[in-house]
């Protein structure tokens, strides 16, 4: 039988009835350690914040609730419109940073693929650029 | 040397690529293509070319997959690339449901759109995604796949929605489909990857080999939870109740041309997938699931068929109506789910496909006739007073549709029911069939309601003209002649479809 991490770092036999009196699976025995993981970091956040909060003094002002912004006083709303052309743009950007994630990984590993690689990276190139070409001809590269 | 630096030396193992069984694919990705870029690069084309070309891409599509579909019976089914899509009759009968829906769609959207400040190559270029991507989830053998072609429809679906930049409507309807459909894609991943973490794989056939040799070691918690939210994102896309409630609110606001495409390829995608992912992917669980889809069809066809009822929009009336025909689609399903995974797979499969065919034809037809009538006011009751009167060959196609969409005989609606019907007596879910035929009766109601408005009430004065357009009036005939005389000789279609199989 496949014995989980959990078990084996914990020197208990996880197979026999456990808290809520089910057998756990060995998959999800592997798990254990992301559930104490999560608890741990939940304990000692916990501990050292409720610590902080218990032991320091507390003199609340109106200056202390002031967002800080390098050094300047924040101007105007959180909520300000923004200009509905940088969203053009925005998309753009995505698709060639979608592309500079296939780019690399492939680039790195040329011989490997060899031509079979280039052909597919070539039809992604295409397709990504028949996008393009198409916002450019709508005119959407033009800062109107 | 290490054995991650032996790796990378190694060539890569390429899969092997059988261009002509992707070709129906190919040829709708590369018709989108061509739409958005050539039409983007040249002028305004001459009026009803852009409809004309993507009608034929579909047209070439549909062609295309009746060649395989010949060389399927010939030489027998296989998977492409690599194990990712299936190569079988099921896959290539969806292929050709959905291309011919591009075909008729194609041909209501041409005038429609015209009059909409989105006349351009767009719409096309969006549809023939939306087929390719209907066409990848049915025929697909890999849940990451079938994933991407769920997205790739799905996101062309939500721009067609909303497509109709004048119509607050539309907008409602774009941006409800959208949040809803991300989160239900959202559940569809998760189910996949707990699927993936019980069995190892996202290739169906590795799935059911690794599922039929688990043994009793473990227990199911991970694969059964997958399932569910598998069933959760599927649920939503062949809008079965309760996971409908976007239907109505989408189908009304979105350009009709687009609902009707939305009803017919949309739904045979979405069945395709869950028949792909349940009966070919999850025979190890029938008994898990097979109940789920008995509720869901139920409530299907409970909830369509009530609500249909006590609408007053023609466009609620028919997407409720879709509602209630996903629970005809249903029965059929669960009949199959009776025998899934073995060799006599039973009637259930072929008699679901058979059904997605009549009632993508039978939909097209109804939203067609829709889109004339209630061109861009909202499609209320009142607006099909008197039309017999007024248009009386367009009163008759409607009529003709109504009356299949309700199951009357001598038309496709009676020979799609009593197939489903006839599958689940034989899988012995007699409880099912039995629900089934008294909802028919109920929505009977709704249809008559349509057809009474036609033909007893008056004109009102203040109507506005309808124009029926060339194209848009063959595709209805064409769309009313195919119900009216596949539905008196239906022995050949159903001889087809009984060559339907699953190959994994």
């Amino acid at each position: 039988m496949r014995r989980g991490i959990g078990a084996a770092e914990f020197g208990r036999d996880f197979t026999s009835p456990g808290i809520f009196g089910a057998r756990m699976s060995d998959f999800l025995r592997d798990y254990l350690n992301v559930v104490w993981f999560a608890v741990a970091a939940l304990a000692i956040g916990g501990l050292l914040l409720g610590l902080a909060a218990a032991i320091r003094p507390s003199f609340p002002s109106a200056e202390k609730n002031i967002a800080y912004e390098s050094g300047v006083d924040p101007v105007g709303m959180g909520w300000s419109q923004s200009q509905i052309r940088y969203y053009v743009f925005a998309l753009l950007f995505v698709i060639f940073d979608v592309e500079a994630v296939f780019l690399f990984p492939w680039a790195a590993n040329i011989e490997r693929y060899g031509t079979f690689g280039l052909v597919v990276m070539l039809i992604f190139i295409v397709l990504l650029l028949d996008g393009l070409v198409y916002a450019w001809k709508r005119g959407l590269l033009r800062w109107v | 040397m290490n054995v991650l630096a032996q790796a990378d030396t190694l060539p890569i193992s390429e899969p092997e690529i059988w261009w002509f069984a992707l070709s129906p694919l190919l040829t709708l990705v590369g018709g989108a293509l061509l739409l958005m870029v050539v039409g983007a690069l040249t002028p305004q084309w001459p009026r009803g070319l852009y409809a004309f070309v993507s009608a034929m891409i579909g047209g070439a599509a549909g062609v295309l997959a009746i060649f395989n579909w010949d060389d399927i019976s010939d030489n027998g089914p296989a998977t492409l690339v690599g194990g990712a899509l299936a190569f079988d009759t099921f896959a290539m009968w969806s292929t050709i449901v959905i291309s011919g829906a591009v075909v008729l769609v194609s041909m209501l959207a041409d005038e429609y759109i015209r009059d909409t400040p989105n006349d351009g190559p767009e719409i096309y270029a969006l549809l023939l995604v939306a087929a390719a991507g209907g066409i990848v989830m049915a025929s697909a053998n890999d849940l990451i796949v079938l994933f991407l072609g769920l997205e790739t429809l799905s996101l062309a679906f939500y721009v067609l929605a909303a497509s109709n930049r004048r119509s607050d409507a539309s907008a409602e309807s774009g941006l409800k489909y959208f949040l809803l459909g991300g989160f239900a894609s959202a559940f569809f991943l998760y189910g996949i990857a707990l699927v993936y973490g019980a069995t190892g794989s996202t290739n169906i056939g590795e799935m059911v080999t690794s599922l039929a040799n688990r043994g009793d070691s473990g227990n199911d918690v991970l694969a059964l939870a997958g399932i569910a939210l598998l069933l959760v994102g599927l649920g939503f896309k062949i809008a079965a109740a309760p996971f409908h409630v976007w239907t109505p609110d989408v189908y009304q606001g979105a350009p009709t041309p687009i609902t009707a495409f939305m009803a017919s390829a949309g739904k045979a995608a979405a069945f395709g997938a869950l028949i792909r992912v349940l009966i070919s992917g999850l025979p190890s669980f029938r008994d898990d699931w097979q109940p789920i889809i008995w509720v869901l069809a139920v409530a299907s066809l409970v909830v369509g068929s009530f609500l249909a009822v006590v609408q007053r929009n023609v466009k609620r009336m028919l997407a409720y109506s879709s509602v209630s025909h996903a629970g005809f689609i249903l029965v059929g399903v669960e009949a199959a789910a009776h025998t899934a995974g073995e060799a006599d797979g039973g009637m259930g499969i072929s008699s679901v496909q058979l059904y997605l065919l009549l009632y993508s034809v039978i939909v097209i037809g109804s939203f067609g006739v829709v889109a004339l009538v209630a061109r861009e006011a909202d499609a209320d009751l009142s607006v099909f007073d008197g039309l017999a009167k007024r248009k009386p060959l367009l009163a008759g196609a409607f009529t003709i549709f109504l009356l299949a969409q309700a199951g009357v005989p001598f038309t496709t609606g009676f020979i799609a029911k009593f197939g489903v019907i006839q599958a689940g007596v034989d899988a012995e879910s007699y409880g099912l069939a039995i629900i089934a035929m008294v909802t028919a009766v109920i929505a009977a109601f709704v249809y008559l309601r349509i057809m009474v408005a036609m033909w007893q009430k008056d004109v009102e004065d203040d109507a506005p003209a309808i124009t029926v357009p060339v194209s848009a009036a063959i595709a209805i005939g064409f769309a009313a002649v195919f119900t009216l005389v596949a539905g008196l000789y239906p022995s050949l279609l159903i001889d087809w479809s009984d060559a339907i199989t699953l190959v994994r």
